[in-house]
């Protein structure tokens, strides 16, 4: 069978003409013998829209002047009024065009390869979301329309909202929340004003070793103190650390499960009761839901809070760092304090905004954002969950772990293991992480350069350095819509890097050699930052 | 396990997958890991999985049942507004190498997505009179909250000041998140449509953290944005600081960035930090989100910023090239010492923003600018001449005005729709403020010409008029 390695040929400089990847029939990514040259797009200069252009040039046709002039100091007095225009680019149309597709050429991108970034969830994004979403209907829907007159909007809202909740196990969701993080204070914020509701002045917040640095700052945010949790020796909460740490000071547990390690906590039900024990909620951080859909729910599992990552598990397109949507549900105890506004149903069948009812928000911490929330991710999301069916959605997570666990095997089977050892356990959920600790001793190479090198071999490099706990940690998420052929191609590069490293180590050091820059320097950035265009 | 369109797993290759990993059954994977108490023992209930036409068809159903500005005359703004979007963006966010890729951790092979970050904050800072702008935050009033808690972290004072001119959704925000990080929130009220100055003065001192107003207002009036950072500037010098001498509060103003062609830049007013709702820049309605929210400051607050910046740097061999920057603050770094939770963004939203400014260019956003504030001016005194219509201030606007009609909103609008036109937001639904009530705010944008103008003043007289009938009918 022929590895299926997608992206552009590598070629190596100087020096580094005789490293051959060996990848049986990767043809595209085989290093060619001939004489060195430097690729396309790095020859290309780098030119900001800022620095085209000319005096005078436009794309926009502004429409002619239909009522009378105004005379400007009558109705905008000078002292309100700019002096000189802002420096915006003087472009026409075609140059926008030539300009912004250039970009885009210098992207990788899901569509075009394997994208194994591990707690980010990079499925497939199928297209009929995008055209869906599109149809004015949805897009050119003003968020302050009649609630009679956006019947159709409210009941996609509705719907997913019911879907969510069934997906979570908690009976009520607020989609308000712009993206994990989002969903992550509007549920700390919830939990808090549960506790205080009480009268509890509940301050610490715990969370473990391996969380997601969204947590601990969004701990902060929410004006709470976080209290580190240690992992134990299989990956999961070190439960006599958390028995020491479970006190009637503690608002809330944050936790991913399966875990940042792609471990499922085998002790869940006695975390859930140690934490209720001290009048604490529970609360789940959805990065990880890809793996247990319809196979076990937060709700189930003990907990009283949940956000999802609609871009993540529910496919939503990440554009490059966004837009996303973190919708949350939580259960009966807490649901007074869900964030407004949600949608209702009413006895006539039909829906509406609500903001705040005798169950729903009516205790509501409030707002978290303008509006009803990314409704565009909302009709993407929801499309996903049509397509798929309850038992479609369960088929995901179970084929994701399968993947992971099958991309594990290979990996040892490529004489991996010895210089990349999986950090955790024997099995995995939806990833895993490996530590490349080995790897950087008897090779040389350190995780950072294995992922630069992957970049010549066409894939976007697993999620790097995190979780912190784990020694050069290299975190593996293949998703459920790869091929079989796709993780043996991966398997197979990563075992042609070491194999080259036990040659000559420097070559990886030296990676990329093909994308259109090589090497950046981060820290000359950050030094002295250089964040817009000179004029 | 089945075989959905958007997985490939065989039979065949799950047979070899399962012996590569050495269990007997993909159960055995799970009953190995998941412990058996919280194993969900029944299918998901929800709806089978259906054939792509068939959820497009439905999708199609649902958009159908809405009236979308695509069917009415639309007024409707207060935050959001029906500018025209050119095609160019459309392709553009539609593009695989935009649409798909995760934030931009490897740059090496993402140098297309952090220049256009590079290219838009430069856009920003130039928009804002501004020198630091980051890459966009989630949309408008949460970047209000965010603004309250860069003050929060850079002077530690307490207490928020807010006009009451900002969008009722940008207070009910800041109050959620300023629960949260500790502080209060005091607003100002109105004189005439915009901040009272003399009860924004008085109210500043020593505990003053933020000084927040929005440019133009909710009401459509444009501000004294310099009076405004004056007095907050100078009344905190006045008072003395105790917990930080000599620093005055962080004034934040909220602006519409398409307002800024003609507006003077809050950089150009004493202002420290604008934020803003970024739609009007390109981006669709879609029925509130997602958006873009921006987020510029003096260079003071660099290091303060919450969300991502792209940086300029070279690499190995010299080549012009873009990173993230200032990681330093974020939370995948700094953790619980983070400048801001935020992770992910709204960048592909952010690029409409740029590409729109780009296809605007340097004249097109004075010229754009000009006619929104004469057809605004036209708007405004055409219907303020209607009998039993008003003016609810005298203000300046240019984009957006606020009236008061001498009946009731809600009824008068239903009319309206009867014939197919929305002729604005009903203010005291949205505010709930009880000097609110009556109150109508009108948004114009260049989708709107002299013609929609003039039906809208015609279907609103008839509307009035008819709802005036119909009381003295009812009372009668």
């Amino acid at each position: 069978m022929s590895a299926d390695v997608s992206g552009d040929a590598a070629v190596i400089d100087e020096g580094h003409l005789h490293a051959d990847p060996g990848i049986a029939g990767s043809a595209p990514v085989r290093v060619h013998g001939g004489p060195a040259a430097t690729p396309p797009l790095q020859a290309q200069p780098v030119v900001t829209i800022f620095q085209r252009g000319a005096p005078g040039r436009r794309a926009f046709s502004c429409p002619p002047l239909d009522v009378p002039p105004v005379e400007l100091e009558s109705v905008l007095p000078a002292h309100l009024r700019r002096e000189q225009p802002p420096r915006l680019p003087e472009v026409s149309e075609p140059e926008i065009v030539r300009h912004y597709v250039g970009l885009s050429k210098r992207n990788f991108d899901l569509d075009s390869g394997f994208y194994p970034l591990g707690s980010c969830t990079m499925k497939h994004n199928p297209r009929l979301h995008e055209r869906a979403a599109a149809l004015p209907g949805h897009a050119r829907l003003h968020p302050l329309q009649d609630p009679e007159r956006s019947q159709g909007a409210l009941e996609l809202m509705w719907n997913l909202q019911s879907a969510l909740a069934e997906i979570a196990g908690l009976a009520h969701v607020s989609l308000q929340p712009s993206a994990g993080s989002h969903g992550e204070l509007a549920g700390v914020l919830v939990s808090r004003a549960y506790h205080e509701d009480r009268g509890e002045s509940r301050h610490k917040v715990l969370t473990p070793d391996t969380a997601h640095g969204t947590n601990p700052a969004t701990v902060t945010m929410a004006g709470l103190e976080v209290v580190k949790l240690e992992t134990d020796a299989n990956g999961g909460i070190d439960m006599d650390d958390l028995r020491a740490k479970a006190d009637e000071d503690v608002a809330c547990l944050m936790l991913t499960n399966p875990n940042t390690l792609g471990v499922f906590d085998p002790n869940i039900e006695e975390i859930a009761a140690i934490v209720h024990g001290v009048g604490a909620t529970l609360y789940y951080d959805g990065a990880n839901l890809n793996a247990v859909m319809g196979l076990s729910r937060p709700g189930d599992m003990g907990f009283d809070i949940v956000h999802f990552n609609l871009h993540k598990s529910f496919t939503q397109p990440h554009g490059g760092g966004g837009p996303g949507s973190g919708p949350i549900a939580v259960s009966d105890r807490v649901a007074p304090f869900l964030p407004v506004p949600t949608v209702a149903r009413g006895a006539d069948g039909s829906f509406a905004l609500d903001y705040g009812s005798d169950v729903v928000g009516s205790k509501s911490i409030g707002r978290m954002r303008g509006f009803h929330g990314n409704y565009g991710c909302f009709v993407r999301a929801y499309a996903y969950i049509c397509s798929l069916g309850g038992d479609g959605l369960r088929d995901a997570s179970e084929t994701a772990v399968l993947n992971a666990n099958y991309l594990l095997a290979k990996m040892r089977e490529q004489d991996v293991s010895g210089y990349l050892p999986l950090a955790y356990g024997e099995l995995c959920m939806h990833e895993f992480v490996l530590s490349g600790g080995p790897m950087k001793r008897e090779l040389g190479v350190k995780t950072l350069d294995l992922a630069k090198r992957l970049l010549d071999f066409g894939f976007h490099p697993p999620t790097v350095y995190f979780p912190l706990l784990v020694d050069e940690a290299l975190m593996v998420e293949p998703t459920e819509t790869e091929t079989r052929e796709t993780l043996d191609a991966f398997a197979a590069a990563v075992g042609a890097i070491l194999a080259e490293a036990k040659d000559d180590p420097t070559i990886a050091a030296g990676a990329p050699y093909s994308t259109p820059v090589r090497r950046l320097d981060e820290v000359a950035a950050a030094k002295q930052p250089v964040i817009r265009e000179t004029m | 396990m089945g075989l959905s369109r958007y997985t490939a797993i065989t039979p065949d290759d799950l047979d070899a997958m399962l012996g590569a990993i050495g269990v007997g059954s993909l159960q055995e994977i799970f009953d190995r890991q998941i412990p058996a108490g919280v194993r969900l023992r029944r299918p998901l209930e929800l709806p089978d999985g259906r054939p792509e036409q068939d959820v497009y068809e439905h999708l199609r159903e649902l958009a159908a049942r809405n009236t979308s500005d695509e069917e009415e005359l639309s007024f409707l703004g207060a935050g959001m507004y029906d500018h025209y979007v050119p095609a160019l963006i459309d392709m553009l966010m539609e593009r695989s190498e935009f649409l798909t890729p995760y934030t931009p951790y490897q740059p090496e092979i993402s140098q297309g997505g952090l220049q256009v970050m590079f290219e838009y904050q430069t856009a920003i800072s130039e928009l804002t009179g501004l020198p630091v702008s980051n890459a966009s935050i989630y949309e408008g009033p949460s970047a209000v909250a965010a603004a309250g808690y860069l003050a929060k972290l850079h002077n530690g004072r307490r207490r928020l000041l807010v006009s009451a001119g900002l969008h009722p959704h940008s207070i009910q925000t800041l109050r959620t998140y300023s629960r949260g990080y500790g502080m209060e929130v005091v607003e100002v009220p109105l004189r005439d449509g915009r901040t009272d100055l003399e009860e924004w003065a008085a109210a500043i001192d020593a505990d003053t953290s933020a000084a927040i107003f929005a440019q133009p207002n909710f009401y459509g009036a444009v501000e004294d944005a310099q009076s405004l950072s004056d007095a907050a500037h100078a009344g905190a010098r006045g008072s003395g600081s105790a917990t930080d001498a000599g620093s005055a509060p962080v004034v934040v103003c909220q602006v519409d960035p398409i307002t800024l062609g003609i507006l003077r830049a809050p950089g150009a007013c004493g202002v420290d930090v604008a934020v803003g709702e970024g739609q009007a820049l390109g981006n669709r309605l879609d029925f509130g989100g997602p958006s873009f929210g921006l987020f510029a400051a003096r260079e003071e607050y660099l290091r303060r910023m919450p969300g991502r910046i792209a940086g300029e740097t070279r690499d190995v061999v010299g080549r012009r090239g873009f990173v993230l920057t200032l990681q330093t603050r974020e939370q995948h770094i700094r953790r619980e010492k983070a400048t801001s939770n935020i992770c992910t963004s709204q960048a592909l939203n952010a690029l409409a923003g740029v590409v729109y400014l780009s296809w605007l260019g340097r004249r097109g956003i004075v010229e754009l600018s000009e006619l929104l504030l004469a057809r605004t001016h036209y708007a405004r005194e055409t219907l303020a001449a209607i009998d039993g219509v008003g003016k609810l201030h005298e203000q300046p606007v240019v984009r957006e005005f606020a009236l008061r009609l001498d009946a009731d909103v809600d009824a008068v609008r239903r009319r309206c729709a009867r014939d197919g036109v929305n002729p604005g937001v009903d203010l005291h639904a949205l505010t709930g403020r009880d000097e609110d009530r009556g109150g109508l705010l009108v948004a114009i944008t260049e989708r709107r010409s002299r013609a929609d103008i003039d039906r809208l003043a015609d279907v609103l007289g008839a509307a009035l008029a008819a709802e005036r009938e119909a009381t003295v009918t009812a009372a009668a």
